[in-house]
């Protein structure tokens, strides 16, 4: 696997593949796995140690467990909202690419009001207005991710109908459902593939960023964001209670953003096998 | 001879944001069976899209078929049902050579898949009706096996080593002039009896571009295939074709077999054309003035401006087509009838 040869991208791979085994495993690899409802007063803020490993929070519950549920979150947040986005954004550039008139341009003006719009704020919006909650948030960043996936598609879409092939496949009688499936698509997986990479990494971020601010998915919800905005009271004691968060997010969309930056290069066809050739 | 295409009168106008741009101006010419006929001109003066209105793939929208005809095998391809057009003469009878072999393949696919895909829809054996619409058509077993056998010997005798192998790759990994032999030998499969090749040549090496054309004459002269080859290069028409067309501006000039078209040009465009190629040694010679606009062309005769002959009567009307000698055609009031070389 050529993935393997590029060493920042299987770092990525490695921070990805830690990040689903804590999500799946969570509840035999946390050391408390109980703490994520209950509240122990007794032993909040204590530091890090051999019973605690990252320390409590103001409840007294075990940061580290709490951080292996977090991911759980994390995953399901990213997941959904980019495959939500990747349903919509790529039919609309698809169709928005292959025609050219009115509707196209309706489609890509829609597009932009949403592109124009920081994504953060508008997340932030749609989220205050549905109310805090895990499926509103989810919500929010689909609605606000989908127009990425719409202009990288319609871009290459654009590109491809000037190349002889895809003329000459519509020149054959193709179907414009048979050229755009078969003939376009194949064409700019590649594309697509890394944009939803490097979307998962940007979706988490806004996800935390959504969560810190109070519009994620309500306590005792371990989510990353808010555990930083819990701990921002109790800083610089109680350091274990939002490094730990942070550091997981920090690691988290780098290992999207090394991943898709890897598949770049390994998902171009004309360094296909070429490349293999030349290292064999 | 009965001719296999004959193109009578064909005009085609591009409307654009300047006005209405006439690219081709009542242009007739013949292709007989398993004859080559060059044609040429420099560029912007319509051999692209001759090229294309032939094939019935003009750019929809922006492009007006004002009037003419093009005959093939008798048939007029401009009124016949599209349908049957593309089910039986586009991809099947009439073939097309691109002139850039580097964007006619799919970069994802493996070329066996992108010829068998041909094959599927096109190959002789493949029956008729029922366009490339359904994605699930069958593809029968015995004819995919006879196919890709058919496939294999026309590798080899486009000269690509290895022909089993080199199917399972992918476009990159062949040279230009690879590429291109793949592109003839897509043509030449499903045994057309026309060929349209729009400069193919010309995204190649000079060295490259000499043994394709060899390969290409001696192919297409082995299985009695016509060819319509687009050039601006005299050299490459001089190469491979049995007759020589000239255009300009979107009106044919000169139809002559390709020794008295070099020999004995009657045509003062086409002296003008000839003596413009560089030889070593020798001063580089322009044409004098501008290739004109096709939104307003000059009337009459569109090469009368920058012509030395022309009189008056060349601007009232298109000149009326003349027989010099047996296959040797001019459009001009004043053709000259001296060998090349004669005038100066």
């Amino acid at each position: 696997m050529r993935l393997a040869r590029d060493r920042s991208a299987l770092f990525g791979l490695v921070l990805i593949a830690l990040l689903v085994v804590a999500a799946l495993l969570a509840p035999v690899l946390a050391t408390h796995p109980d703490d994520v409802f209950e509240l122990h007063p007794a032993e909040r803020l204590r530091a890090p140690s051999a019973v605690h490993w990252l320390g409590t929070d103001r409840m007294g519950a075990d940061v580290y467990s709490r951080l292996l549920f977090g991911a759980r979150i994390t995953i399901l947040i990213g997941v959904i909202a980019v495959g939500a986005s990747l349903i919509v954004g790529v039919p609309v550039g698809l169709v928005a690419g292959y025609y050219h008139g009115w509707f196209s341009d309706v489609l890509m003006r829609v597009s932009d009001v949403f592109l124009a719009v920081p994504q953060v704020v508008l997340a932030i919006a749609i989220a205050q207005t549905l109310g805090p909650s895990l499926p509103n948030v989810i919500l929010a960043l689909s609605a606000t991710y989908w127009p990425w996936f719409a202009r990288v598609v319609y871009a290459e879409t654009r590109a491809l109908q000037q190349e002889v092939f895809v003329e000459s496949t519509a020149a054959l009688g193709a179907s414009p459902w048979r050229l755009t499936a078969l003939h376009v698509l194949p064409n700019i997986a590649s594309p697509i593939i890394v944009r939803a990479s490097i979307g998962m990494g940007f979706t988490i971020l806004t996800a935390a960023a959504l969560g810190f601010l109070g519009l994620g998915p309500p306590p005792p919800t371990p989510e990353w964001g808010r555990t930083i905005a819990e701990s921002r009271e109790f800083l610089p004691d109680a350091w274990w209670y939002a490094t730990a968060p942070g550091l997981a997010i920090f690691l988290t969309v780098m290992g999207f953003n090394l991943l898709g930056d890897g598949l770049r290069d390994v998902l171009d066809p004309r360094l296909r096998r070429s490349r293999a050739a030349s290292d064999a | 001879m009965p001719e296999l295409l004959s193109v009578r009168g064909l005009s085609v106008d591009f409307v654009t944001d300047g006005g209405v741009a006439q690219v081709l101006d009542g242009i007739s010419l013949d292709v007989g069976p398993g004859e080559v006929v060059g044609l040429v001109g420099e560029s912007g003066c319509g051999k692209t899209t001759l090229a294309r209105a032939i094939l019935g793939i003009l750019p929809t929208g922006a492009t007006r078929i004002r009037g003419g005809e093009v005959r093939f095998k008798g048939a007029d391809l401009l009124r016949e049902d599209p349908g049957a057009v593309n089910d039986r003469v586009r991809g099947r009878a009439i073939t097309f050579i691109p002139q850039d072999p580097y964007t006619s393949f799919s970069p994802v696919f493996s070329v066996q898949t992108q010829i068998m895909d041909l094959m599927k829809w096109k190959s002789p054996r493949a029956g008729h009706g029922g366009a490339a619409r359904s994605s699930f058509r069958r593809y029968p077993r015995e004819r995919r096996r006879a196919d890709r056998d058919a496939v294999l010997e026309t590798l080899r005798a486009v000269q690509i080593p290895e022909p089993t192998r080199a199917l399972r790759r992918l476009p990159h990994e062949f040279s230009g002039g690879q590429r291109q032999r793949l592109m003839i030998a897509m043509a030449l499969l499903p045994q057309p009896d026309l060929i349209i090749a729009d400069e193919p040549t010309t995204a190649l090496d000079v060295t490259i571009q000499a043994q394709i054309l060899r390969l290409l004459r001696t192919l297409v002269k082995e299985r009695g295939v016509s060819v319509l080859f687009t050039t601006h290069d005299l050299g490459t028409a001089h190469e491979i074709c049995d007759r020589v067309v000239v255009m300009y501006a979107g009106q044919e000039m000169e139809a002559a077999p390709a020794d008295a078209f070099f020999a004995r040009p009657a045509h003062p465009y086409t002296r003008r054309l000839l003596a413009s190629v560089p030889s070593p040694g020798g001063e580089i010679r322009d044409i004098p003035g501008d290739v004109p606009s096709l939104i307003a062309p000059p009337p009459g005769c569109r090469f009368h401006p920058r012509c030395e002959y022309a009189t008056a009567e060349c601007r009232e009307g298109r000149p009326p087509p003349r027989v010099l000698a047996p296959g040797h055609g001019v459009r001009c009031h004043h053709p000259v009838d001296a060998p090349m070389g004669a005038d100066g």
